[in-house]
């Protein structure tokens, strides 16, 4: 079945609903409207941005750490089950899978609620004598957060790389006389790259623009660029131009570290979706 | 590969505790009688009845579920057609399309709402100018005519940003399934004297079958738990469900919403193990065609 002209529609969709959309982000990244209303050209939206440095630090550090942890915890996870068999394994996948499909508010609800200053947690812990948790509106709670949410993005690609490594290469490999240390370190990790990008990048482009987690576990006293673009659209200080500004220069700064990273790892990583 | 020790199994095992436990402990708390979520106050189903009989949360999950049904339906079609189109297009231009098509993909979500929300009050406004400038018009009062052709955020924005983040889902599950297709098989179909619409529906569709219905899974449960594209782009009169759970958690409302998480808990493991079942049984009748010499 050849016919190219059914994709029609979507292109012209895209063209709209995908295109326009940016270039309207970037007519307002660029505007900047006067006293009498009427807008004119300026930079000064990038400019005004030197002031937010902070809050671009801070969301890059702990979406970096986030993703540290995650790939600390995520690899040996996706390590350890690819070696699992038949129903352990499958029913291990289903577990993993199912948080992802969890409603991702109530993810982090569930960590107020434990976290709480008079919550879960800290009733456990005074009820046996113990001081209480104070982490709660604190950065490490944000990093928690995190990790919890964005864990499965971790082990699901590095999982679904590693169970497709060919046998034949790592019995070739201990034929020749490796290890077993030799063996992951010289032919699984190399091989298993591909998947270790394509979590990281399903960890930390969430986990740098999430306005969610700071706000409910943060206690929104560490600002995070999200909190910062939702408060110039929806928030108190309403001021799209500066919003669009700092989207803009958020989404460049994501593209390149992601260009950065595939050319890093050669390899083209699959996007995996289930 | 070496078999798994204890030590992993035991790190497998904490790694699933940190993932499980919190959400037990929601489900527990969901079913307790006090409005303290530390101490255990006996059993009770009043959070549900409470929850069941909220006018808000009802309102949004019917809102949730139309718009989701309706993205995903809209999606499915054209985003099936799309596949299609792409993949008898020459090199350039589908790589082109299909790099287009991974924008909302891979943009952080808030980008993706941020953007369409300022597009459509950009686009609102230009109407409501343009209606504005009609209706000054000489002709238009002298015909006695009145144009409104502004809009809001609302349902409608909600629908079509919904459509444009599914599509590309539907367009990533078809794809493979294209490249799979045998060329033959609908040329053969044609040599033997079906029409084209015949030879698609017979023998092309049932081909690409699996992709779509994946496709169409996976975008209704995007849509279904979709919370930052719809919170910029839905307005303030327009709520799902999970902008309802959003103002509930800011409220610290906890025993409804843990009845609400334990429900919805409840319906993703269902969705889940009918997708699993579904592939296992694909899975089982590849490998049974396979076998056949």
């Amino acid at each position: 079945m050849r016919n190219k002209w059914i994709a029609a529609p979507y292109v012209g969709w895209m063209a709209l609903f995908v295109v326009a959309p940016l270039i309207v982000v970037l007519v307002y990244a660029l505007t900047r409207e006067n006293a009498a209303g009427d807008w004119y050209l300026t930079m000064e939206n990038f400019a005004g941005m030197a002031g937010y440095a902070a809050v671009f630090g801070r969301s890059f550090l702990l979406a970096g750490i986030a993703t540290v942890i995650c790939i600390l915890l995520g690899y040996p996870m996706a390590y350890f089950l690819s070696r699992e068999r038949g129903r352990l394994r499958s029913m291990a996948m289903l577990l993993i899978m199912l948080p992802m499909w969890m409603n991702f508010l109530l993810r982090t609800y569930s960590w107020v609620f434990l976290l709480e200053r008079n919550g879960f947690f800290n009733t456990l812990l005074s009820s046996i004598g113990l001081p209480k948790l104070d982490i709660i509106n604190t950065s490490s709670a944000v990093v928690l957060g995190m990790v919890y949410n964005f864990l499965p993005f971790m082990v699901l690609p590095i999982f679904s790389v590693i169970v497709k490594i060919d046998h034949r290469v790592i019995e070739a490999a201990q034929d020749l006389g490796a290890d077993s240390v030799q063996v992951f370190r010289r032919v699984i990790f190399p091989l298993s790259l591909p998947g270790v990008l394509s979590g990281v990048t399903m960890v930390f482009i969430p986990a740098v623009s999430t306005f969610v987690i700071s706000r409910l576990l943060g206690g929104g006293k560490s600002l995070l660029l999200g909190d910062l673009i939702e408060m110039q659209f929806l928030g108190s200080a309403y001021n799209p131009h500066l919003g669009s500004a700092i989207s803009l220069v958020m989404m460049v700064i994501v593209l390149v570290c992601m260009g950065i990273m595939n050319r890093f790892g050669e390899g083209e990583g699959e996007a995996v979706l289930l | 590969m070496k078999k798994n020790g204890i030590l992993s199994r035991l790190f497998l095992g904490l790694v699933f505790l940190f993932l499980y436990a919190p959400i037990f402990v929601l489900i527990v708390f969901s079913f307790n009688d006090s409005k303290s979520n530390a101490v255990w106050g006996g059993f009770t189903l009043d959070w549900y009845v409470q929850l069941l009989s909220n006018r808000t949360v009802l309102g949004a999950l019917q809102t949730t579920l139309l718009v989701s049904v309706l993205a995903t339906l809209i999606a499915t079609v054209v985003g099936t057609a799309a596949a299609i189109g792409f993949s008898s297009m020459k090199r350039r231009s589908r790589n082109l399309f299909l790099t287009v098509n991974n924008i909302p993909l891979t943009n952080a979500d808030i980008i993706t709402g941020v953007s369409m929300m300022l597009l459509f009050v950009f686009a609102g406004q230009v109407l409501a100018d343009f209606s504005g400038w009609l209706n000054s018009q000489e002709w238009a009062v002298n015909a006695n005519l009145w144009f409104d052709f502004s809009f809001n955020l609302g349902f409608i924005t909600l629908l079509i940003a919904h459509i444009t983040f599914d599509i590309p889902y539907v367009i990533v599950s078809v794809l493979p399934k294209l490249r799979q297709l045998d060329p033959n098989l609908a040329e053969a179909a044609l040599d033997l004297g079906a029409t084209r619409w015949t030879a698609f529906r017979k023998v092309v569709l049932p081909e690409l079958m699996p992709g779509i219905v994946n496709g169409l899974l996976i975008a209704f449960t995007m849509s279904i738990d979709d919370f930052v594209i719809s919170y910029f782009t839905a307005g303030s009169q327009v709520s799902t469900l999970s902008m309802v759970v959003y103002s509930m958690v800011r409220r610290r409302v906890s025993p409804e919403i843990n009845a609400l998480s334990t429900l919805m808990f409840m319906a993703v493991l269902i969705l889940l193990v009918i997708i699993n079942l579904r592939q296992a049984r694909q899975d089982a009748r590849r490998k049974r065609q396979g076998l056949r010499p």
